[in-house]
């Protein structure tokens, strides 16, 4: 373990709320003391205790049920939009009759009237119209059960280290509800291929995140199919190369990571047939993962220098585990980590320490992060990292010891500050350094703003001013604290004073 | 406006049981009147001398020089009586007060003689002494000091409050009905520019972010509305804060206007707190008080023919002081004053006991001294007005203020 924690300048306290903003979500009440003994054993206790990493709700779905349900929903959908426009038509059809029998009799209306007539009927509504009018469908319902578990682990954790690292890995391995298919799964992604395995290898994590239904739609995998399988040779379809490459771009040995565009093509074929269950085919496991030998590319494939035989779903197994093992793999995880957790320009010293210890442990991420929690270097860098959105938020929200009822402003908070969640611009995910959220502070206010005026009236700012920031308070923010005009503009100006929003 | 109470995500519940069945003051009712008692905080300390102008005191234009309002300036002042005149932003008060259906109290004051915003609110809000003494408000405690009709099970009684948080002032026992405007207002401009100077002094790179939001900020206000529609959202516009403050005030005068509505509200209007440039004829205080007047008058519309039975009273924590400091403000004061509006008011008045604006007549040589205890003036109203007894108003309302008798025929 490094050095003592106190060779740093800060007296014990600036260190507990250092710790708290910098590896958690930020102090609750009463947390700077209960973390002042020891702040960095503090924030390792966090991965020793039972249960971290997992969400305890019965109530959300797993990604195959929420991808079943979902799929239903369309389908209730679809028939009821089929069954309406039948309805439409016989009533069209009905009226023309009555039209045409009267014109036959004789009485025929003036043409005016006749197109009046026409002008009676509604228009189908359009498709915003009928989807207002229906209420959010089970895809959003589910999106937004699995964000307040998110926020709401978030809230509860002591510290909050193992939800930063689940925050951290999920926008590292991101996919996008974008694309309407990956709505209902996002969540379940998250809990499942990320968070079960940020104290575990990077390996397991990366097969999960690979093989879950979420990123296999996000990424097209699910249709992609070997030239020359089964089904490759009978329809006129093929290869589609783009989470091959986004695993290596991105996912693993990053953009300058040594491999070729021979390397991505070959990739792409060792995980056709990498797929997911249809719906109609098998309704008791439609949407989960599914290795299609029919799809599945045959043969050898070499990637990165080295001969995969075919072994089926273990040969792309077998490629990853390769990927998680390069070294280049390991310095571009230490690097993002270090860059999130630290500073936009990552001590060098830090991640080579970082790569050496996940070389060294085969990618165990909780030896990982113990060196980062470890290590001098983390904790003297200066406090200069901007909090992303919707960490800022959650800190806010634990300093003012709130939990809000209804998760709905805060997902629309979140696309205000432009980082709405679970839908990333690119595959890349959210940016991680401050010359992209600085110009987003001034949005924040508006939010501080709306908070404030939400709990303004029931804490007192000096209150949650010592319990989210203690001795890290500067003189000039405490001046301007005292000076505000009301609680809720002194909370305000809080949540948006530069020790609160950087970290 | 029913129907944003039948909608979960508006409605908040303040405190208490949601419908708490209760009766109404039998007195009041029992004259067949059905009174509404509408309580308007200014959070941020109200100049009163810039509001209500001593423009018949001859120390007035020495005071307050280039700043002071005046009949004969470039904004005239609108003319009360001999010696009181009106901010011009304020033409719907000026009036109702020719109709006799406003009055103004000046030289008032609650029983706080410190000048901290937070502590000075609690002691306006809660109707005690002392700060921090308690979490419940004086118009709370009326309401539970009303002693109910016997058998007559009719109507929800209960208080209203508009805005996220319930103001102290209507917080306690009695039960609380709460309505959120779907849209907050924006950070006000206030906020913006303490924060920017909080950024000059500790961080350049988020003063400057700051100070290219405002600049932003201007330029579409500059292009117009049609601009404005366009442009990010605006640290708070004056229109955008006459818009809030009028549809803050007009729904809940819509609510208590319903034969089963509430018969009290409470709402809190901030941004008084004009340290710097404030702006008396135009520019900021201008504005507020513009949008002040609209509230008003969206709480006249909204009450329909329930203004006769109305009595709204606008009140702060404290005045500011009565010279003008360096940076063409004023800084945290004493006395100041509450505007009563509504049909039910015995108006036409200005109530002061004038203790002038020389040097030797200022609080602490440098306060409008206050004469006047605002408790009277809220006893006063709650007595004629709520039929709320002076045992329970001197006991419960505003506990300790025994000496402090009701102001008498406030009311009509």
């Amino acid at each position: 373990m490094a050095p003592d924690p106190k060779t740093t300048r800060l007296d014990s306290k600036s260190l507990a709320a250092l710790a708290l903003h910098r590896f958690g979500f930020g102090p609750r009440a009463g947390s700077l003391a209960a973390v002042a003994a020891d702040p960095r054993g503090a924030v390792l206790a966090e991965l020793e205790r039972p249960g971290a990493g997992r969400i305890a709700d019965d109530d959300l779905l797993s990604g195959g049920e929420a991808a079943r349900a979902a799929f239903d929903f369309r389908q209730e959908r679809k028939a009821q939009r089929l069954a309406q426009r039948e309805e439409r038509n016989q009533e069209r059809a009905a009226q023309a009759k009555a039209q045409a029998k009267a014109k036959a009799d004789g009485t025929a209306m003036a043409d005016g009237k006749g197109m009046e007539a026409q002008a009676d009927q509604a228009p189908p509504a359009d498709d915003e119209q009928r989807k207002r009018k229906l209420g959010p469908g089970i895809p959003q319902q589910i999106f937004l059960e699995e964000a307040k578990a998110r926020f709401d682990s978030a809230l509860a954790a002591e510290v909050g280290l193992i939800d930063r690292l689940t925050w951290f890995w999920s926008n590292h391995f991101c996919v996008s509800v974008d694309k309407g298919q990956v709505r209902p799964l996002a969540g379940a992604f998250e809990r499942e291929a990320i968070r079960t395995h940020v104290l575990g290898r990077f390996s397991d994590m990366l097969f999960a995140v690979e093989t879950h239904p979420a990123m296999l739609v996000y990424l097209d995998n699910a249709r992609s199919i070997g030239p020359n399988s089964i089904a490759g040779r009978r329809r006129n379809k093929g290869l589609n190369e783009n989470l091959a490459r986004e695993i290596m771009e991105l996912h693993t040995l990053g953009v300058n990571g040594g491999y070729t565009q021979d390397d991505v093509t070959r990739f792409a074929n060792v995980i056709t047939g990498w797929t997911t269950v249809r719906f109609k085919r098998d309704p008791e496991h439609g949407g989960e993962f599914d290795f299609n030998p029919r799809t599945h590319e045959p043969g050898a494939q070499t990637v990165l220098g080295r001969a995969y035989e075919d072994r089926g779903i273990e040969q792309g197994r077998d490629v990853l585990l390769a990927l998680a093992r390069h070294p280049a793999t390991a310095q571009h995880i230490a690097t993002k980590l270090v860059r999130h957790f630290v500073a936009d320009d990552p001590p060098r010293d830090l991640v080579d320490l970082l790569a050496k210890r996940f070389r060294d442990t085969d990618g165990n991420l909780k030896d990982v992060t113990r060196a980062l929690v470890g290590a001098d270097a983390a904790w003297l860098a200066p406090r200069g990292k901007l909090k992303r959105p919707g960490e800022w938020m959650v800190s806010a929200l634990r300093a003012s010891g709130v939990t809000p009822p209804d998760i709905r402003p805060i997902v629309q908070a979140q696309n205000l500050l432009g980082e709405p969640l679970w839908r990333p611009p690119a595959p890349k995910g959210f940016p991680d350094d401050n010359a992209s959220w600085i110009d987003g502070v001034t949005q924040r206010l508006d939010i501080a703003n709306q908070l404030s005026r939400r709990v303004g009236g029931l804490v007192d700012p000096d209150d949650v001013a010592e319990a989210a920031l203690g001795p890290l308070l500067s003189a000039e923010t405490r001046q301007a604290l005292k000076r505000a005009e009301s609680r809720p503009q002194a909370l305000a100006l809080l949540f948006m004073s530069p020790e609160f929003l950087r970290r | 406006m029913t129907r944003h109470l039948s909608t979960r995500r508006d409605l908040l519940l303040g405190s208490g049981a949601l419908f708490a069945w209760a009766s109404l003051p039998r007195l009041a009712r029992a004259e067949g009147r059905d009174p509404r008692m509408l309580v308007i905080v200014l959070r941020g300390a109200l100049d009163g001398l810039a509001t209500v102008a001593p423009v018949g005191d001859p120390d007035w234009v020495r005071l307050r020089g280039d700043h002071a309002l005046r009949l004969d300036g470039t904004a005239p002042a609108l003319a009360l009586n001999d010696m009181f005149a009106l901010n011009p932003a304020m033409p719907n008060l000026h009036r109702l007060y020719k109709a006799k259906q406003a009055a103004i109290v000046h030289a008032v004051a609650t029983p706080y003689r410190e000048r901290s915003h937070f502590d000075g609110q609690d002691v306006l809000e809660s109707g005690f002494t002392r700060p921090g003494a308690t979490d419940s408000g004086w118009l709370n405690r009326a309401m539970a000091a009303l002693e109910p009709a016997k058998g007559i099970r009719v109507k929800p009684q209960q208080a209203f409050a508009v805005g996220p948080v319930t103001p102290l002032v209507v917080r306690g026992a009695a039960p609380v009905l709460s309505w959120t405007p779907p849209r907050l207002p924006p950070a006000a401009d206030d906020t913006v520019m303490r924060l920017l100077d909080l950024y000059r002094h500790t961080d350049p790179a988020l003063a400057r972010v700051m100070e290219e939001r405002m600049g932003l900020a201007a330029i579409a206000r500059a292009d117009g509305m049609s601009d404005m529609k366009k442009a990010a959202p605006l640290p708070g516009g004056a229109a955008r804060v006459a818009a809030f403050f009028a549809e803050a005030s007009g729904a809940a005068a819509r609510f208590m206007a319903q034969a089963d509505g509430p018969r009290v509200g409470a709402l809190a209007f901030d941004g008084w707190d004009t340290h710097a440039a404030e702006g008396v004829t135009q520019g900021r205080l201008f504005s507020l008080l513009g949008a002040l007047d609209g509230a008003i008058a969206a709480v006249e519309t909204g009450m329909g023919p329930a203004w006769k039975d109305t009595a709204v009273a606008v009140v702060t924590e404290f005045g500011r002081t009565a010279r003008v400091n360096g940076t063409d403000g004023t800084d945290h004061g004493t006395g100041t004053v509450a505007l009563l509006a509504g049909g039910a008011l015995n108006g036409g008045r200005v109530i002061a006991d004038w203790p002038g604006v020389g040097e030797t007549a200022l609080y602490e040589k440098r306060d409008l001294k206050a004469t006047t205890d605002l408790r009277a003036v809220l006893k006063g109203l709650l007595h004629d007005h709520l039929r709320v007894e002076e045992t329970a108003l001197a006991a419960s309302v505003f506990p300790g203020s025994a000496a402090v008798k009701p102001m008498r025929e406030l009311v009509a």
